[in-house]
């Protein structure tokens, strides 16, 4: 991107308008969280709430702080860790689902009954099954994106245009090539559509395994993750720094969508042409 | 006749004889294809022309080798078919043109395919890509084509095959009338180059008339060959020829006045497809 453009982007009515919006919810917030002490009279809700001026410097004296950067990297890990084992595993499962009817029989029945249960549901068992407590939660994290990306390759896969195959086919190419060249690059946008999906619930997944697990076997403290920074914070009765977690996984999932997003604009150039 | 040095003479001749094709089962069946013969006779151009939804694009499908028929032969010079192949090509209806590859690589892919990513097959790709008039579309993916674009880069992605027989299922259907007209001159000129046996199904009387060696008119469902009409007004043909051509005229109200009595036995059958092309046809005629 040119400098003219970062700047048109950066100046553009639409970015304003996103500015100013965050500008006036964070001075209403500021304003509810310090009624009581400006108004004499408590907000419903608002009041209850740490002011974003404190939620800054809290969060101000967490940036120098490497446990509170520990948490963003064991998050990211877990993430990291359970959305490429569902990458690697879902992709080829869905593909082989769609082009194999055998298989598609036997596994797609089974398939559609877990898929309904939470991850969460799975935590205690997880636990009970898995050897150390940061393979449960990677597990669970696993499964978050698991069900979405095998769901929406199968579907991509199973509704190529006929012709497509056709066309290739009288044009003398075989099984492989078709697969190849065929089916897997117009299964591509799906595939990227479930990653995105994935990733999302991978995050939400993650924060909550954290926090119902105890943070995981590299002890107590802010070296558990997001979600238990965030469960920490709670039992610590620091308010401030529940919001602090709080927007730093709203970034971490912004960061991590973002980056799979232009990945994927990378992967189909041509979907941008339409 | 023009450019007989590069007429291929290798005989590709298709034989379609008492050919059966029904879809579903029980009391459900319907039947698609009854009792149907006809030829596709080597180096010329066979039009087949019926009310639409009569099943022209189920005997695409057999004769390319998707499905198989119920009953009867298809045989290719005299062997039966058993499958798909690139002696056969099919282009399709709708663009099918891969959304995820350039036009260059549109154009590459039966020979990549087949192992054949020569340099000799590079240089045939570029060729066609200029005799369609895409060099400058080379990079550019289908969506960014407008549709005769499209169409031309489909027949480039045949031609580099070399085909025996080039099918086309109603190749020009959804283009606007002119580029149409353009499209017909353009592959009629293309047919003239090299006269390779060519069977092109449309429900356009006029696209048909202008295109035709010989012209296959069918029935109403379920198809068989009604009427075998050859077309002997010389070639090369232009558009005003056919129009202003008092032979080609009476072919076409020959060919009016057939499918007219098979598109009222489905109007009676109550289907919408037929109202479609009465209305379309009392258009015309009036």
């Amino acid at each position: 991107m040119t400098m003219t453009k970062l700047k048109e982007k950066l100046f553009s009515r639409a970015a304003l308008r996103g500015i100013i919006a965050i500008f006036i919810f964070i001075a209403l917030w500021e304003t509810g969280a310090r009624s009581e002490q400006w108004f004499g009279y408590r907000f419903p809700f608002l009041g209850l709430v740490p002011p974003p001026s404190d939620v800054a410097a809290s969060w101000g004296g967490l940036i120098g702080d490497p446990s509170y950067w520990q948490s963003w990297y064991m998050s990211f890990l877990r993430v990291f860790g359970g959305f490429m084992a569902a990458v690697v595993i879902g992709i080829p499962l869905g593909l082989f689902m769609a082009v194999n009817k055998t298989f598609y029989g036997m596994a797609f029945p089974s398939f559609e009954v877990l898929r309904p249960i939470p991850p969460l549901a799975w935590v205690p068992a997880s636990i009970i099954f898995w050897p150390t407590q940061e393979l449960s939660i990677a597990f669970v994290t696993f499964l978050g994106a698991f069900y979405t990306i095998v769901i929406n390759v199968l579907g991509g896969a199973r509704s190529i245009n006929k012709q497509f195959l056709q066309a290739a086919q009288s044009m003398g190419a075989s099984q492989w090539d078709i697969f190849r060249r065929i089916v897997l690059p117009a299964t591509l946008p799906s595939i990227v559509v479930g990653s995105a999906v994935g990733m999302g619930i991978t995050w939400e997944v993650v924060v909550a395994a954290e926090m119902i697990s105890g943070g995981g076997s590299s002890g107590g403290g802010a070296g558990g993750g997001l979600g238990f920074f965030i469960w920490s914070s709670y039992v610590g009765g620091s308010y401030e720094q529940i919001i602090v977690g709080m927007i730093s996984i709203g970034i971490a999932g912004y960061m991590s969508s973002e980056l799979l997003r232009q990945l994927g604009g990378f992967l189909t150039p041509w979907l941008k042409t339409r | 006749m023009p450019n007989t040095a590069t007429r291929i003479q290798d005989a590709s001749e298709i034989v379609v004889s008492n050919v059966f094709k029904s879809y579903g089962a029980g009391p459900f069946a319907k039947e698609v294809v009854k009792d149907c013969s006809f030829t596709i006779e080597s180096n010329k151009l066979t039009v087949m022309i019926g009310p639409s939804g009569c099943g022209k694009s189920t005997l695409i499908q057999l004769i390319a080798g998707f499905e198989t028929p119920d009953s009867g032969n298809i045989t290719m010079n005299g062997e039966p078919i058993t499958g798909p192949g690139k002696d056969r090509l099919v282009l399709f209806q709708e663009s099918a043109l891969f959304p995820w590859m350039t036009t260059y690589d549109n154009i590459m892919y039966g020979p990549r395919a087949r192992g054949e990513d020569t340099k000799e097959s590079a240089d045939l790709a570029e060729f066609l890509l200029s005799k369609v008039g895409l060099e400058a579309f080379r990079d550019k993916y289908p969506p960014q084509l407008s549709g005769g674009m499209q169409r031309r880069a489909e027949l480039a992605r045949a031609m580099i095959n070399k085909p025996e027989v080039m099918i086309l299922d109603e190749p020009f259907r959804g283009l606007d009338n002119m580029s149409k007209e353009l499209m017909w001159e353009y592959y009629a000129g293309l047919y003239e180059e090299d006269r390779n046996t060519n069977f092109f199904v449309t429900t356009d009387i006029d696209e048909a008339i202008f295109l035709a060696d010989r012209l296959l008119i069918m029935t109403n469902l379920p198809t068989s060959t009604r009427e075998v009409i050859e077309i002997d007004i010389p070639r090369p043909r232009k558009i005003d020829d056919i129009v202003n051509n008092a032979h080609a005229n009476e072919i076409k109200k020959e060919v009016m006045t057939l499918l007219h009595e098979e598109a009222m036995k489905s109007f009676s059958g109550g289907s919408k497809a037929a109202a479609d092309f009465l209305d379309a046809y009392s258009k015309r005629a009036g």
